[in-house]
């Protein structure tokens, strides 16, 4: 199919898919599962197509509808973007599979209402990655916060309902308080939103209305939990695990840090950036972000709570690394947006078998459950692995273009904070791997269980795979987002 | 402008403050009306006395009399629609004040207030 | 033109205005509300014909039986007229397309034939406001709207409905006699009632104090009709009580034709010729703008009877119309109108559905809510597309206006940020309070089956709901289409800004 055609059926198969799937959820619930898995292969098909156009440097575009006078609805697929499209629609069957798995193992309720508003959100994802300007972004930036709303509140009992009123609360303060005003400031001065290489605001703006300008969008978008706008991550942790880790652990924050990547790049441009030294705070509010969050994460004993600081302080890398505003660095913090979801939605899969298979939640009853559940556990080895930043590991070779990056800049403030969250990720994650694999098992007697399911357990190798592969096949996807910097003026 | 050369809206300002009064300040449903009445009146007196030219007479056309000064029909024929307006606004407000009466037991607005609080 | 397109101006204020007398001698069962739904039908097929008209860049002028204006009644209709004749005449036919069954229920079968003659006599006045061209016929058409409109809220059940409805006459007769006193004391300085005639011949009398006088009589009069902060206090009970048809259509338009007077008044007579009045213009209504949306928005998030919180809600986006109009600059003015259209799709749609909930629930409060949208998912799915529209979510139309509102803003400057500031807690604010009513219907356990509940069905009825749906949709429509509503605004804010120096 055609480039434009590929990029609107992005959109509309979720979208379709979502409707099938309401009304299969009727029938039967295995003709609703072979909906759904159907809808995302058939998504992978569309997005993954775009790849090779990419690849050749082509910048595939389409233009919907002219809203306002200068503010349509368009779409233009870049290297960021076909990134996170790529990665999102990939994880998305896998996550879907494990759904399966957990949804049948917990025995939920509104099981079809969960893959429908799945579906509308991975359909919010691909238009937040393919937008071509700012209203478009801001658009399906707004259409995920609220298709993941039910997602989020999915049990319906009274404390997952107020964490979800937080969860939903926090977003949308951000985005209409701070990211809306920050959206029409651009568009007011530049006269367009339209994301362009080397960025729109140049000559229209300076001085310390630059860092103000900034500091809206960076915390506006609050999805990529800068703090203090982080408390929705650890909210949303009620959430059933498949949602933690497809949306809280992928699409949601990447979304958030995708934004703020993007703006950075494409609405500022790196170098102007660099030049304007009213920016500088975000480098020091992303490093304090992450120190924070990584000590934070230290004395958490629910296991996805551990693992929501543990993402707030991996965003806040992305966040640092592109605002070090060197070109090595941008790849790295593109790099680092694939390797943490790839380690990150192996570390919640890994939660969810293990709550599928025990119900358990806390740390401290995971002791030698690595010999009940083994694959779980090597799966959870490779992915607190991956955080760490070990090799052969995916973590290891973005903190490896970051760190490149941080030379370039001289930036040693930069290269301390690494080192030093590298050490605090070590502290938190390497007791548990401890615990789970040498110390004695505390199960109560009674309450034996073995492996998760096996869909549960497919989708957790496959990720795990998928975290060493990008080890091994990390070139192209430097290939790509290089592109992303080459294009600098 | 001597003051007696203006006394009629030294009157209507009077007027009209005394029925602006009433409705603000009077707390049995019937007098606000009463009130609404003489504000509305005090309104009628401003167009009419615009209306009258000094030494004018009774507009009324004729083919055979010529030169004559007339005072101005306009405002007469605005006012009539206003008063018709005036009339239709009491009687609605009295219809009103009835059915109150017939729900609440009172026409005093304190004790609607206090009715509808319970 | 063909002939009925000549007299087009004039159909729109005299078919409903025919038809009226006749509703009243139809007694059968049913047959009034058809044929009063039938004729705003016909008035509404006017007035879109009046905007094709209008959109293709004409200005529609008639003379009332041939005689010339000034000394003939003209009647005018340009793109403002047009833009509030499609709002009216759409609200009226929604209400009473999807008011049928909750009007059954609220007006006894005998009164019925009387209450529809009033509603199309609400309809004439209210169009007959909106075509007028002259300073006296305004009066004239506002009474008759008003007196119709006070019949239309004391129509319902509710007996609190008698004493609102009394304050609201009182009121309102206040506001239309301050408006009387000031076209008397025009007239006085310059002997023409014409609109069009005065602009000019103020200008010779400008500085004289009558002329200054008028313009606060008729400036304090259409803010009491138009339930502008801090004379708003008659709106909340008004729509509480009044049947919810009726609410529907009132809310929509009814305020928003005395701020379209108020509008003409001041950009088309005043602004011109009153030294240094266009700052007075903005230093007066600006602040009582802010106060109304801060005041208004800050009420609604602790009210828990959901029709009195969209009352509030209205006197907010009221507002918001004219913060936009009060920066007297071509975007901000452009905003204001264009939020008149948009403000109307979105608070229609909000008394819609809860009008279908009425149907359901007898007792509007929130906590009797709870659970409502297991019972009626389709009211509250319409519920929450209104609600985005409120807050001004893009995608849908009340983004559009708040789009324009803000960047308008952004031209002011210093005093810009903190208007900014001022539409984005607005919005934030009404995030809050449309989030108390979704918790309440989706996360709230239900209680006991409200008594007298209909067992077998629980939505509403089709009708209803479909028409609903439809003002939901459109919604969304006319946030990614925009260009007739905002070539409508644009042209309206251009043609009002002409006028000045």
């Amino acid at each position: 199919m055609s480039p434009e055609t590929a990029i609107l059926a992005a959109l509309a198969v979720p979208l379709a898919g979502a409707l099938l799937i309401g009304l299969t959820g009727r029938v039967n619930a295995n003709l609703r599962e072979t909906c759904t898995l159907l809808t995302a292969a058939t998504l992978i098909y569309c997005v993954w197509q775009l790849l090779p156009l990419i690849f050749a440097g082509e910048r595939p575009g389409v233009q919907l509808l002219d809203v306002l006078p200068g503010i349509s609805i368009a779409f233009e697929v870049e290297p960021l973007g076909m990134l996170f499209a790529a990665m999102a629609s990939g994880l998305w069957l896998i996550n879907s599979i494990y759904s399966i798995g957990y949804m049948r193992g917990n025995r939920e309720k509104n099981q079809t209402r969960f893959y429908v508003m799945f579906a509308v959100s991975l359909a919010a994802v691909m238009g937040i990655a393919f937008a071509g300007n700012l209203f478009t972004l801001f658009l399906f930036y707004e259409m995920l916060t609220l298709s993941t709303y039910p997602l989020v509140s999915h049990k319906g009992d009274a404390a997952t309902v107020r964490s979800a009123r937080t969860y939903l609360g926090i977003l949308i303060s951000a985005s209409i308080g701070l990211l809306l005003p920050a959206i029409i400031w651009t568009y007011s001065v530049a006269g367009t939103g339209d994301f362009t290489v080397g960025g729109i605001l140049r000559g229209h703006i300076e001085g310390p209305q630059i860092g103000l300008l900034l500091g809206l969008f960076v915390f506006g978008a609050a999805k990529a939990a800068v703090m203090p706008v982080h408390r929705w991550l650890p909210a949303a942790m009620v959430a059933p695990t498949p949602v933690s880790a497809l949306l809280h652990a992928v699409a949601v924050v990447k979304a958030g840090v995708f934004t703020i990547v993007k703006i950075i790049v494409y609405v500022f441009g790196v170098d102007f950036l660099f030049a304007a030294p009213s920016s500088d705070w975000l480098f020091f509010a992303a490093a304090f972000t992450i120190i924070a969050a990584s000590l934070v994460a230290l004395k958490q004993q629910n296991l996805k709570r551990l693992l929501a600081y543990s993402t707030i302080a991996q965003l806040s890398y992305v966040v640092m690394a592109s605002a070090i505003l060197k070109p090595l660095a941008e790849v790295g913090a593109a790099m680092h947006m694939l390797a943490h979801s790839f380690g990150k939605i192996t570390l919640f899969f890994a939660a969810g078998a293990i709550y599928t298979a025990s119900k358990k939640t806390e740390l401290g009853q995971l002791r030698g459950i690595g010999r009940r559940m083994p694959i779980t556990m090597i799966a959870f080895t490779i992915g607190a692995l991956s955080m760490i930043g070990v090799p052969p590991t995916a973590g290891f070779v973005s903190k490896w273009y970051i760190l490149a990056g941080a030379f370039q800049a001289d930036n040693y403030l930069a290269l301390a904070t690494i080192i030093i969250s590298t050490a605090l990720n070590a502290a938190y994650f390497l007791p548990i791997i401890y615990l789970a694999w040498f110390e004695k098992d505390n199960t109560p007697p009674g309450q034996e269980h073995g492996e998760a399911p096996f869909a549960v357990l497919l989708a957790l190798a496959i990720t795990a795979a998928l975290t060493i592969g990008l080890f091994v096949y990390s070139a192209p996807v430097y290939e790509l987002e290089s592109q992303l910097v080459r294009g600098q003026p | 402008m001597e003051f007696l050369g203006i006394y009629y809206y030294w009157v209507f300002v009077v007027v009209l403050m005394i029925g602006f009064y009433a409705v603000v300040a009077k707390v049995n449903l019937i007098k606000k009306l009463i009130g609404l009445s003489i504000f509305q009146s005090a309104v009628f007196l401003l167009y009419i006395t615009m209306s009258k030219v000094s030494g004018g007479t009774a507009p009324i056309f004729n083919d055979e009399i010529t030169g004559l000064l007339y005072s101005n029909p306009l405002p007469q024929v605005l006012i009539l629609t206003a008063i018709v307006v005036g009339i239709s606004t009491t009687a609605l407000g009295l219809g009103i004040v009835v059915r109150i009466k017939e729900e609440y037991g009172t026409t005093e607005e304190n004790e609607i207030q206090e009715i509808d609080r319970r | 033109m063909t002939a009925p397109e000549l007299h087009l101006p004039v159909l729109q204020v005299v078919v409903p205005m025919l038809i009226a007398p006749l509703i009243v001698l139809l007694r059968p069962q049913g047959l009034a509300w058809a044929a009063t739904t039938a004729a705003s039908l016909l008035s509404f097929a006017i007035a879109i014909q009046l905007t094709t008209g209008v959109l293709g860049g004409h200005t529609y002028q008639y003379a009332l039986g041939g005689w010339e204006a000034p000394f003939g009644i003209a009647l005018e209709v340009n793109s403002l007229s047009a833009l509030l004749l499609l709002v009216l005449t759409g609200a009226s036919t929604a209400a009473l397309l999807a008011g049928k069954a909750s009007l059954d229920r609220q007006i006894e079968a005998h009164r019925q034939p009387l209450f529809f003659s009033a509603w199309l006599l609400a309809l004439a006045g209210l169009a007959g406001i909106l075509v007028a061209a002259d300073a006296f016929n305004i009066f004239v058409f506002m009474e008759i709207s008003s007196l119709a409109s006070y019949v239309l809220v004391a129509g319902g059940p509710d007996r609190r409905a008698l004493p609102a409805v009394f304050k609201y006459l009182i009121m309102g007769t206040i506001g239309a006699t301050f408006y009387l006193i000031g076209v008397g004391l025009i007239y006085m300085m310059t002997g023409t009632l014409s609109l069009a005639d005065m602009e000019i011949r103020i200008h010779e009398v400008a500085e004289q104090r009558p002329i200054l006088v008028a313009a606060g009589f008729i400036t304090v009069g259409l803010a009491l009709k138009a339930a502008v902060f801090p004379l708003h206090v008659w709106l909340p009970n008004a729509y509480t009580y009044a049947p919810h048809a009726v609410t529907v259509f009132l809310a929509a338009c009814a305020t928003k034709v005395s701020l379209f007077v108020l509008l003409k008044f001041d950009f088309v007579v005043f602004q011109h010729n009153l030294l240094g009045h266009d700052v007075q213009f903005a230093a007066f209504l600006m602040p009582l703008a802010v106060l109304a949306i801060l005041v208004g928005s800050a009420v609604a998030m602790f009210e828990s009877n959901v029709k009195r919180l969209f009352a509030y809600s209205s006197v907010a986006q009221i507002g918001y119309i004219l913060l936009g109009a009060s920066m007297v600059s071509y975007l901000g003015l452009s905003g204001g109108l264009l939020h008149i259209f948009n403000h109307a799709l979105s608070k229609g749609t909000l008394f819609l559905a809860v009008m279908c909930l009425s149907m359901q629930y007898a007792n509007l409060q929130l906590e009797h809510l709870a659970g409502a949208a297991r019972r009626m998912p389709w009211t509250m799915a319409a519920l929450v597309v209104g609600g985005l529209s409120l807050i001004g979510v893009p995608g849908t139309a009340g983004f559009v206006s708040k789009w324009y509102l803000l960047t308008a803003a952004l031209e002011q400057g210093a005093l810009g940020m903190f208007l900014i500031a001022v539409i984005v807690l607005g919005s934030l604010m009404a995030v809050v309070y449309i989030w108390r009513i979704i918790e309440a219907a989706w996360f709230t356990a239900p209680a006991e089956a409200p008594p007298g509940a209909q067992q077998m069905r629980t939505e509403a009825p089709t009708l209803m709901l479909v028409v609903t749906w439809l003002a939901a949709l459109s919604n969304i429509w006319f946030g990614l289409v925009t260009h007739v509503p905002r070539e409508l605004a644009t042209t309206a804010a251009a043609n009002l800004l002409r006028h000045l120096p």
